[in-house]
């Protein structure tokens, strides 16, 4: 296993979106956290709470307007190979394979073609995408693109993941398998990641730590250690503990409300 | 024994129904003329040549206007009609395509580029046709020039249109990857906006054809449009008509070539709209 590297660390993260016409919108403010590596750190928020704009934050394509964000100590200012994000709109380039796909990352870094080949072949194997490596994106089902897009990033050795509500859009039966697979692809790899929901259930299922966003402008609220066993089966959702948990969440969630109620 | 799925059997009914339903239509309008010329009362249409002639005039060994299947005249100004519209056609692909990429994928290009080229396209190009001769030696080049005008503004803006309309989560995998420029040119701008880029390859092609048409009426001295012009002052109707079948045939024909190359590269664009149908 890798030492543990991607630890991201933002202060008091402030982001104000500008639309012409319009009046502006606060979409971060004061936003402060410490993603610790090798964990499975879920940000939950409702929709329009600035997870997004904190992902891409993240991944280096947004800017914050205050504040700091590290990747181990080191500022981020730009898009890299280190922090590889998959997309909530699948991301696959149509007119490639799923081979071309998954390869071109290493090779538009100056790697050897036939070890992104055979480095692609595992990873696609362990996704159950063996068969389909010839295949373009738009003969895929949703779930195996989604699967096609993680190999895509896993390939790069990325230090942190960035997952942006990976599985939306995904029926429940498969976005259920898919959360199955990811948690066993994470038990498995220790891959320090920010996974991006707006579903507790799936925070729940997958996180060694939740963090809770307030709606915008955006900041987290409140700290949860799901402190659930691993490995984890999809079953452990029936636990006292989940279930206690699950209370905490909700009860931390509409206090937030309530606090916007008020004000 | 040969066996048929059913699912495959269904298919080929239906290609035949197609087939019936395509030549019916090509009846119908052969009727239709027949009728419209020989037994409406209107002296305008009786003026007009019968599609019996047409084909008469156009399949004799010793046409009576000089232009038919059988005279070397007739392959001479296909020949130059051709050459011209794949003249233009060509120079079109080579500046429009590289144009409309570069104004898509950068901003700054395309801020030097689409106003000049929103004021001109309007332009029909038959209007170039007197600057394109004071511009040119001789008619030839000029008749390609307007021919390729047409064409250039189809490609260049379709492959601008591609270009844009690809998403931008796109671009920033490449870049997030470590993608170069010349990566993101080559296997994300390019193959992205091909789809697009064939569109207008299609399109130039069909204008490149009706703007030659106009151009050779007006200046030249072979060429398919020049004989439909030139039968229509000699009182040669028939080869009026002549002139207009070869140029929709030579049209079509080409437009097929074009599409079919477009069908070969994107085999993924094929199997994505299989998928969706």
């Amino acid at each position: 296993m890798r030492s543990a590297q991607g630890a991201l660390v933002g202060t008091n993260l402030a982001k104000t979106y500008h639309v012409k016409d319009q009046p502006p919108v606060e979409v971060l403010k004061d936003c402060s956290f410490e993603f610790e590596p090798a964990m499975l750190n879920v940000v939950m928020g409702t929709s329009g709470c600035g997870k997004s704009t904190l992902a891409h934050m993240l991944a280096g394509y947004v800017r914050p307007d205050e504040g700091t964000l590290t990747i181990d100590g080191v500022p981020i200012t730009d898009a890299g190979p280190d922090r590889l994000m998959v997309f909530q709109e699948t991301a696959l380039w149509p007119w490639m394979t799923v081979e071309e796909n998954v390869i071109f990352g290493p090779l538009s870094r100056g790697g050897s073609r036939s070890k992104a080949v055979a480095a692609s072949n595992d990873l696609l194997q362990r996704f159950g995408l063996g068969d389909f490596k010839d295949k373009y994106p738009g003969q895929l089902s949703g779930g195996m693109m989604r699967r096609a897009e993680l190999a895509q990033a896993l390939v790069n050795s990325p230090k942190v993941m960035i997952l942006d509500e990976p599985f939306r859009g995904l029926d429940v039966m498969t976005r259920e398998l898919m959360q199955e697979y990811y948690i066993k692809l994470f038990e498995d790899t220790r891959l320090s990641t920010v996974f991006i929901t707006a579903e507790l259930e799936e925070a729940l299922f997958l996180a060694d730590r939740i963090y809770l966003m307030s709606d915008a402008p955006g900041r987290i609220v409140k700290i949860i250690d799901v402190d659930l066993p691993r490995p984890r089966e999809i079953s452990c959702t029936a636990t006292k503990r989940y279930v206690e948990l699950e209370q905490e969440a909700l009860a931390a969630l509409y206090a937030g409300q309530g606090e916007e109620a008020n004000a | 024994m040969n066996v048929t799925s059913l699912p495959a059997r269904r298919a080929s009914n239906r290609a035949v129904e197609r087939y019936l339903l395509t030549a019916t239509g090509l009846v119908g309008f052969v009727v239709l003329w027949y009728a419209s010329v020989k037994w409406l009362p209107i002296d305008a249409f009786n003026r007009l040549p019968d599609p019996l002639s047409v084909v008469v005039e156009w399949t004799s060994p010793d046409p009576d206007y000089g232009i038919s299947i059988f005279t070397a005249d007739y392959y001479t100004h296909i020949f130059y009609s051709t050459y011209r519209a794949l003249a233009a056609f060509f120079l079109a692909v080579i500046l429009g395509v590289p144009l409309g990429i570069m104004m898509g994928w950068k901003k700054s290009v395309r801020s030097y580029a689409s106003s000049l080229l929103g004021l001109l396209r309007p332009v029909p190009p038959l209007a170039w046709v007197p600057i394109a001769i004071l511009m040119f030696p001789g008619v030839e080049l000029a008749v390609i020039f307007v021919t390729f005008l047409v064409a250039f503004f189809a490609t260049t803006m379709n492959t601008l249109v591609g270009v844009k309309a690809i998403p931008e989560d796109y671009f920033r995998a490449a870049s997030c990857f470590g993608a170069s420029d010349r990566d993101v040119l080559w296997d994300i701008v390019i193959p992205g906006a091909m789809p697009s880029i064939f569109t207008g390859l299609q399109i130039a092609m069909g204008a490149a054809w009706f703007s030659l048409a106009a151009g050779e009426m007006i200046a030249a001295q072979y060429g398919l449009g020049f004989i439909i012009w030139e039968a229509y002052n000699l009182i040669q109707y028939p080869t009026i008509v002549i002139g207009m079948a070869t140029l929709g045939l030579v049209g079509y024909v080409s437009s097929s070539i074009v599409r079919w190359f477009g069908k070969r590269l994107m085999v993924w664009h094929e199997q994505k709209l299989g998928m969706a149908g």
